[in-house]
């Protein structure tokens, strides 16, 4: 009786594999162009500029609807007379200030929620109340408590940045995997130590996207804030001067005003979270 | 290999005075939202110097909780744990634990940084002194080509190596290992038992190895605690000193394993345990 799946055994040499052409080829300089990512942004911006110029030459009505040209021609006028860079800083001070207080506040609560359950309940039912509350809402009450100026922009902007970084820090604490909880205990880690050793680098992504948040909303709330109540001390900020412009129906300085805005966000954002992110998350294999 | 050293495996359990982890009666419960679960059973054995260690047993017999309970991560209900005659009573770095994950290395730090952190951590060696064992012990698991890399980069053998390295650096009293292996493929898996068995042969160190597998019990164990199904008991402990990669297609190795199979899979009332040969 015969095996009916039994067939004679194959064994083969390995043939050279050379004669096939190339096993691995580096792309061309044009295929690593066009896959490049800056190229890619760069090209799209290109677009959006060239579709504004040829729109706003079309419509013709620079009160409306400013050339981008005009808008560039502006923006370099009123840097070079000083008037914008000034009032960039003058934002961007306030700015610094209320974002570092929120961080720090953010990093007391959370220390406090990591540590103690009851911490963590305080802390999700206080993010639950007030992280859907815009900032801007706060303002009248601010305006009563601190007075028109630097204060008042301050506390909004503590709140914007605030409850988004402690929410996705907490979340980021959280999701630490269990082994390199273990790890940490494991050699003797413990209090502050573990939470900086292990903790805060494991949740790092998480960290690092609550400050992305954090930034934006502050920025939004700090520009937002100032066009409410305009100047708020001696030199207003890169909000009063949109204001300002408007006031005067100089559409072509609010486009500045809004590009400065725009070109800030984007300079952070591309510039130093990209630089974080290159150094941290991408070395470490933690975010592609 | 080596088998007129690793012979030496007493028969019967001398006193716990001489053992380097005492277990003695643990019984281990842990609770999940709806139910207490009693992972162990008055678990009793002891493990001495040189060891290797593995406590074997069906999924659910409670022998990776008894592992963390060695480790410290959670303490019995009723028994004790001692490990040179001190008492458990946390995690420590005289226990170190390498796990079946391959999160478990920090994926923030190098792989030298890595091996650094448990001997920077706990100050156990000077800095200089630090450098030069996680230097040596990367060496000897053939990883000093990659020194300055970060995890995500290694296959995961290399992590595991790298595991077992970082823990081995710190000379713990006892290495505790929770299937290691599990999570590897079957060709990486025994290389990686090959090569904890070399560097067991070079280095002498203790340790305690917790698997689902009767073969890798057997060959990479020197001595197999055989626990029972839901909740973990003892069934045997047995000597596997002689048997390894060598001894795989002897008569031995066979009766061995068919030993174990009975010991954990025959029905109680059956005579099926009777008939394991010594």
């Amino acid at each position: 009786m015969s095996n009916v799946l039994a067939r004679p055994e194959i064994e083969i040499e390995l043939t050279d594999a050379g004669t096939v052409g190339d096993v691995e080829r580096p792309l061309s300089l044009i295929e690593r162009i066009i896959t490049n990512e800056t190229f890619q942004r760069f090209a799209i911006l290109v677009t959006l500029l060239v579709i504004w110029e040829v729109y706003a030459r079309w419509l013709n009505n620079s009160l409306l609807f400013p050339t981008f040209t005009e808008t560039i021609r502006t923006f370099w006028h009123d840097i070079m007379n000083g008037t914008l860079v000034n009032r960039t800083i003058t934002s961007l001070r306030t700015l610094v200030i209320g974002y570092t207080l929120g961080l720090l506040i953010a990093g007391v609560f959370t220390t406090f929620a990591v540590a103690s359950g009851i911490g963590t309940r305080i802390l999700s039912t206080l993010t639950a109340m007030f992280n859907p509350l815009p900032a801007i809402a706060l303002l009248p009450l601010a305006l009563i408590w601190f007075g028109l100026g630097t204060p008042s922009i301050v506390f909004v902007i503590i709140h914007s940045v605030l409850w988004a970084v402690a929410l996705n820090t907490l979340s980021g604490f959280r999701s630490v995997p269990e082994t390199l909880r273990m790890g940490g205990r494991n050699v003797g880690l413990k209090g502050a130590r573990y939470v900086g050793l292990i903790l805060i680098p494991a949740a790092f992504p998480s960290i690092l996207a609550g400050l992305k948040i954090g930034w934006a909303f502050a920025w939004r709330t700090l520009v937002a804030a100032e066009l409410v109540f305009g100047v708020s001390a001696r030199s207003g900020g890169i909000g009063w001067y949109i204001f300002e412009a408007r006031n005067e129906l100089d559409t072509a300085t609010v486009f500045a005003g809004l590009l400065t805005v725009i070109l800030i966000g984007l300079l952070v954002e591309s510039v130093i979270f990209r630089a974080i992110e290159a150094r941290t998350v991408n070395l470490w294999g933690m975010q592609q | 290999m080596n088998a007129t050293v690793r012979a030496t495996a007493p028969q019967t359990p001398p006193s716990a005075a001489s053992a380097l982890l005492d277990v003695s009666g643990v019984t281990l419960q842990y609770k999940t939202p709806r139910h207490l679960v009693t992972a162990t059973y008055r678990v009793s054995f002891n493990v001495h110097q040189g060891d290797r260690y593995v406590i074997l047993g069906p999924s659910g017999c409670g022998k990776s909780t008894m592992l963390k309970a060695v480790g410290g991560f959670m303490s019995p209900v009723e028994g004790s744990i001692k490990i040179r005659g001190r008492k458990v009573d946390g995690p420590g770095p005289d226990r170190m634990m390498v796990f079946q994950e391959f999160e478990q290395l920090m994926p923030w730090k190098t792989v030298f940084g890595n091996v650094l952190f448990p001997m920077a951590v706990t100050k156990k060696f000077p800095r200089a002194e630090a450098e030069a064992r996680a230097n040596s012990v990367i060496e000897k698991v053939g990883l000093s080509k990659f020194k300055d890399i970060y995890p995500h980069m290694l296959s995961g053998g290399m992590k595991m190596r790298v595991a077992i390295a970082r823990a081995m650096a710190l000379e713990p009293d006892i290495l505790l290992m929770d299937e290691p292996f599990a999570a590897l493929d079957a060709l990486t898996r025994r290389s990686m038992q090959q090569e904890l068995l070399s560097l067991w042969d070079q280095l002498r160190f203790t340790v305690m190895f917790v698997t689902h597998s009767i073969e890798e019990a057997v060959l990479v164990g020197s001595r197999v605690l055989v626990l029972s199904p839901h909740p973990g008991r003892v069934r045997a402990e047995l000597d596997a000193s002689q048997l390894d990669y060598d001894a795989v297609d002897k008569p031995e190795f066979g009766a061995m394993t068919k030993r174990i199979h009975d010991l954990l899979f025959a029905e109680p009332q059956g005579g099926a345990a009777k008939k394991a040969s010594a």
